[in-house]
């Protein structure tokens, strides 16, 4: 291999051919302060437009200064990242982004995690030496179910326009006008709500200022908890456990379900519920579901469309409703667990704990921004009034412990309530890519072959590529699964269904990288990917730890079904926990 | 080859030697400036480049000389200005392009330009101050340094090049708020002229800001620390007698 | 302004100039251009025709017609006036021309009269330094101008 020397401020390094200065400074330890750089190793992405021009370095003997993150290292250059010249430079243009940049700090969402507020902390900037009323290139606040757009704070890094047209394929997003004006916004610069945006919520995780934003519910739920009318039930997603340790101090990768359930008792909620109890249920219904249609096209029955398509994800079946809605029969009709979880909690719970339907309040912690707006569609309210009032974010729990003035380390770890609290460890991988498809296979082996599943672990489901296939011998019949992560990789994947190439059986997609553990909601990871493989082993790691590893064995699963439902796609379970899919295609 | 314009006489398409002096090409092919008024700059590569002086006369023109002379050949653009040009001007209306042609891409280019365009702007409506012009200076040869492509990285030539070799210019219409091309209309100074005054008083009583002081029958003063350079009394004056420069 | 009802016929067009561009997204430029002389501006119903026959996002399309000043969302008027700001032009008094026009057709630079006749927009310099100052109605030129030569100039345009 190749390898060129050079001298980055003073210490001299050796790199491979085609590494970049930034790549090289950060080998050798030297940090050069960047913006709109973005790398997302886990996606093979590295997004380098070289726009903002704080990475600018200087090359003495080169006429102007240079971008790091987009000049390659050539043999025997020195490289200065912090010459007056440069320092001078690099301050003018963070200047010069702060003069055209809202001064609202104290107030903004994204306050003390803004990569332009620590520019300009590092870089000491104490005056901004602009004109009395100079121009500002001001946008039209745009809101939505899920995420807010206040575009006044954009610096043109374009992150998110990668993410939305590179990754997820989504196509919401674009560079539009020119010259100051420029900005990033859906077509006709409409609203969100209006573009076929799927609020995935990737761009918020990826944008470095307060532009993009997740919608905030913290207030509503602290209104909920003060009113003493209402009866407050909190459940909580798998993803959730395995990331928020992160938000105080917790390495990467540390459960700290224990901790959780014992902060959400302490902020005031009258019972504290798991997720992971209505991801059993899931696989009950999708399960059966999965079975009888493959039971029936093993039939020989033409009528039964075949693959099955997980449906838990909300901004996935956002992209489904949009650019396939020829195919709208093909997904399960089973509802995501957190809505299952709603109309659950408001009618089987609220009788055993003899609460009005109107007098319950469901909250949901999800690492999710899409269930906030999953949550207000219409078809999960009954009468107006939503089968889980408000979604928050693993971000948004951290915000609501530090505001209760709780020292989340010292908690004594607590168990859910029951009997909504109970999950089998199939419940629990919901929250990686692979873990949904794995779940339903576990309940669908012994209820197809009779036979009991002696090996629970299905390591061929596992992993963090793209696009990921598998065959299932189920006692001689071989089952193929199809799994992706990313709505781009779940694209390929549909559109090859549309053609006829496939023969999959099942398939599982979920929107984001790593599956939910890599959600908009979690906290944010700045393309760190050895946090969300952490997150990931943390998920596994719970799961094997668990005595009920899957969900048919769950015995509050089972005590459901004979107090309430009957059998999964009774009468009761197709109103309660099912539902259809509606064709907007937008472009 | 180049495109002669502006203040001359003979505007058009010249083809000469490489080498030819400054001095040949305005007033021998030229025919001179137009009205008889005195020669100021010439600007070459038109919103990239950079213009030439009275200094410069004698200098013969080639790619090379150009560039030592802080400015280009560019695309052969000749613009001839005179003593009724403000370079200031000149300037703020090369910025105007830039911030107009901008992409938009790069920090410097898309925020610095502008921000460049509303400190010339301060000047010109004589708010501008020292300062401004330090800021001016820097802006512009960060903007040089770090902008992405060739525009960005040759937008600040005009206010370097008049920055160079205008300085008075500017120091004028910062310090003393005068445009002595009489271009920027918010620096004209209005003042009577004793001699043609007849103290109508028709002036006094229309100043917005009671600048103008003076008996009936008897000269008219105007106060150039209250004018707000509205021109209205040079619109009302019947008799001619406000000079305006 | 009317808004722009797309009918089938305008689809037609549509398909058939992205089909002589192969639908390729790489010539999305050349059919904004042959769709603009078509229709004589790209309403949002035409670019989202567009985005269905290249098969790529509306956004992007978006992104390209607001990027370039020649590409217009609004309609011109009949008799497109543009004026020349190039530096020769400006030396010569182009702006006195400009406000000579806003001040006769009672509109602003960017604007459309009333009864669509006359739009007026700015361009930065078509070359014709030796005549400045310069504007041009649709394809003809006029050169050497005065303000007081401008009455004369719209009154050949019926």
């Amino acid at each position: 291999m190749e390898t060129v020397k050079l001298t980055i401020d003073n210490r001299h390094v050796e790199v491979p051919k085609g590494t970049t200065i930034l790549q090289a400074a950060h080998q050798a330890g030297i940090n050069i302060p960047s913006l709109c750089y973005m790398n997302l190793p886990h996606l093979a992405q590295e997004h380098k437009p070289g726009s903002c021009r704080v990475c600018v370095v200087e090359i003495p003997g080169r006429k102007n200064l240079v971008p790091a993150c987009a000049t390659e290292c050539t043999d025997g250059i020195t490289v200065l990242s912090h010459s007056l010249r440069a320092i001078n430079a690099r301050r003018t243009v963070v200047e010069l982004l702060l003069s055209d940049h809202p001064k609202d700090c104290l107030i903004c969402p994204s306050s003390g995690n803004c990569e332009l507020q620590k520019l300009s902390i590092t870089m000491g900037i104490r005056e901004i030496n602009s004109v009395e009323n100079a121009a500002m290139s001001t946008y039209r606040k745009d809101a939505s179910p899920a995420l807010n757009r206040n575009m006044d704070k954009c610096v043109m890094c374009r992150s998110c326009e990668t993410v939305c047209n590179e990754i997820q394929t989504v196509g919401a997003l674009s560079a539009v006008n020119r010259g100051f004006m420029s900005v990033v916004a859906p077509a006709f610069e409409q609203e969100l709500t209006d573009s076929p945006c799927t609020f995935c919520g990737q761009c918020v995780a990826v944008c470095p200022t307060g532009a993009l934003t997740a919608v905030d519910n913290t207030f509503h739920v602290i209104r909920a908890l003060a009113d003493s009318n209402k009866f407050v039930v909190v459940q909580t997603a798998p993803a959730v456990r395995a990331a928020l340790g992160e938000e105080f101090g917790y390495p990467p990768g540390t459960s700290v379900t224990g901790k959780m359930v014992a902060a959400l008792r302490s902020l005031g909620f009258d019972k504290v519920f798991d997720t992971d109890f209505a991801a059993d249920l899931t696989i009950m219904e999708e399960g059966t579901e999965l079975l009888d249609r493959i039971t029936r096209f093993l039939n020989g029955d033409k009528n039964v469309r075949l693959p099955i398509l997980t449906s838990c994800c909300p901004a996935w079946v956002n992209f489904f409703e949009t650019n396939y809605p020829d195919m709208l029969d093909v997904p399960s009709t089973a509802r995501s667990p957190q809505q299952m979880f709603g109309a659950i909690a408001k009618t089987y719970m609220a009788e055993k704990l003899g609460v009005k339907r109107e007098d319950m309040v469901v909250v949901s912690v999800m690492p999710c921004l899409a269930k906030k707006y999953e949550c207000q569609r219409d078809e999960f309210k009954v009468d107006g009034n939503p089968d889980v009032d408000y979604a928050i974010t693993t971000r948004e729990l951290a915000h609501l412990i530090k505001i209760g003035n709780i020292d989340f380390k010292t908690l004594k770890e607590e168990d859910f309530d029951r009997p909504m609290g109970e999950s089998s460890g199939a419940g629990v991988i919901f929250g990686v890519t692979g873990g949904v498809i794995e779940a339903a296979t576990r309940t669908a082996y012994e209820l197809f072959t009779g036979k009991k599943l002696e090996k629970v672990d299905f390591h061929e489901l596992r992993g963090m590529e793209g696009i990921r296939t598998a065959s299932v011998n189920f006692d001689g019949t071989y089952i193929h699964i199809g799994i992706a992560h990313t709505l781009g990789n779940a694209r390929k994947l549909l559109d090859g269904i549309r053609k006829g190439m496939y023969n999959f059986h099942a398939i599982e997609i979920m929107a984001c990288p790593g599956g939910c553990i890599g959600g908009g909601g979690q906290p944010l990871h700045r393309g760190n990917s050895i946090v969300l493989k952490a997150r990931m082993d943390a998920i596994y790691k719970e799961d094997f730890n668990k005595t009920i590893r899957k969900s048919h064995e769950n015995p509050e699963i089972i005590q459901l079904y004979e107090e309430f439902l009957g059998k999964p796609l009774s009468e009761k379970s197709h109103k309660l926990l099912h539902t259809h899919y509606f064709s907007h295609p937008k472009q | 080859m180049f495109a002669l314009a502006g203040k001359i006489n003979n505007v058009g398409l010249i083809e000469v030697p490489m080498g030819i002096t400054l001095r040949e090409i305005i007033y021998e092919i030229g025919g001179g400036i137009k009205n008889g008024k005195k020669f100021k700059a010439v600007q070459t590569g038109g919103p990239s480049g950079g213009c030439l002086t009275e200094a410069h006369l004698d200098t013969p023109i080639d790619f090379d000389s150009l560039l030592a002379a802080g400015s280009m050949m560019g695309s052969g653009g000749m613009i001839v200005m005179d003593e009724d040009d403000c370079m200031v001007s000149i300037a703020k209306f090369y910025l105007e392009f830039i911030v107009e042609e901008s992409c938009g891409k790069c920090t410097p280019c898309r925020i610095g330009n502008k921000r460049m365009l509303e400190i010339l702007e301060k000047i010109i409506q004589g708010k501008g101050n020292m300062e401004d012009l330090d800021h001016l200076r820097n802006l512009a040869y960060v903007i040089k340094d770090t902008s992405l492509c060739g525009l960005g990285q040759s937008s600040p030539n005009p206010v370097l090049s008049t920055l160079e070799n205008f300085y008075d210019e500017y120091v004028a219409h910062v310090k003393e708020k005068r445009c002595f091309a009489k271009q920027c209309k918010a620096l004209a100074r209005y003042t009577i002229n004793p001699d043609v005054c007849t103290g109508c008083t028709i002036c006094a009583r229309n100043c917005p800001v009671d600048a103008i002081t003076g008996e009936k029958r008897e000269p008219h003063f105007i106060n150039q620390e209250i004018c707000i350079h509205c021109g209205v009394c040079y619109q009302k004056c019947k008799f001619n007698a406000i000079i305006v420069e | 302004m009317t808004k722009f009802e797309i009918n089938d016929c305008h689809k037609k067009t549509i398909k058939e100039i992205c089909e002589s561009f192969g639908n390729k997204r790489s010539e999305l430029i050349n059919i904004l251009h042959g769709c603009q002389e078509h229709f004589g501006y790209l309403p949002e119903p035409v670019q989202l025709e567009i985005a269905l026959n290249l098969n790529m996002p509306l956004a992007k399309i978006y992104g390209v017609v607001t990027f370039y000043s020649f590409f217009t969302m609004t309609p011109k008027g009949k008799f497109p006036i543009s004026v020349c700001m190039g530096t020769a032009c400006y030396v010569r008094g182009a702006e006195k021309i400009v406000e000579a026009l806003e001040k006769e057709l009672k509109i602003k630079v960017g604007e459309v009269t009333q009864d669509g006749k006359f739009s007026l927009d700015c361009l930065r310099c078509i070359g014709a330094c030796g005549l400045a100052p310069v504007l041009m109605v649709g394809e003809e030129v006029h050169g050497r101008l005065e303000p007081a030569m401008i009455k004369d100039i719209l009154k050949k345009y019926e």
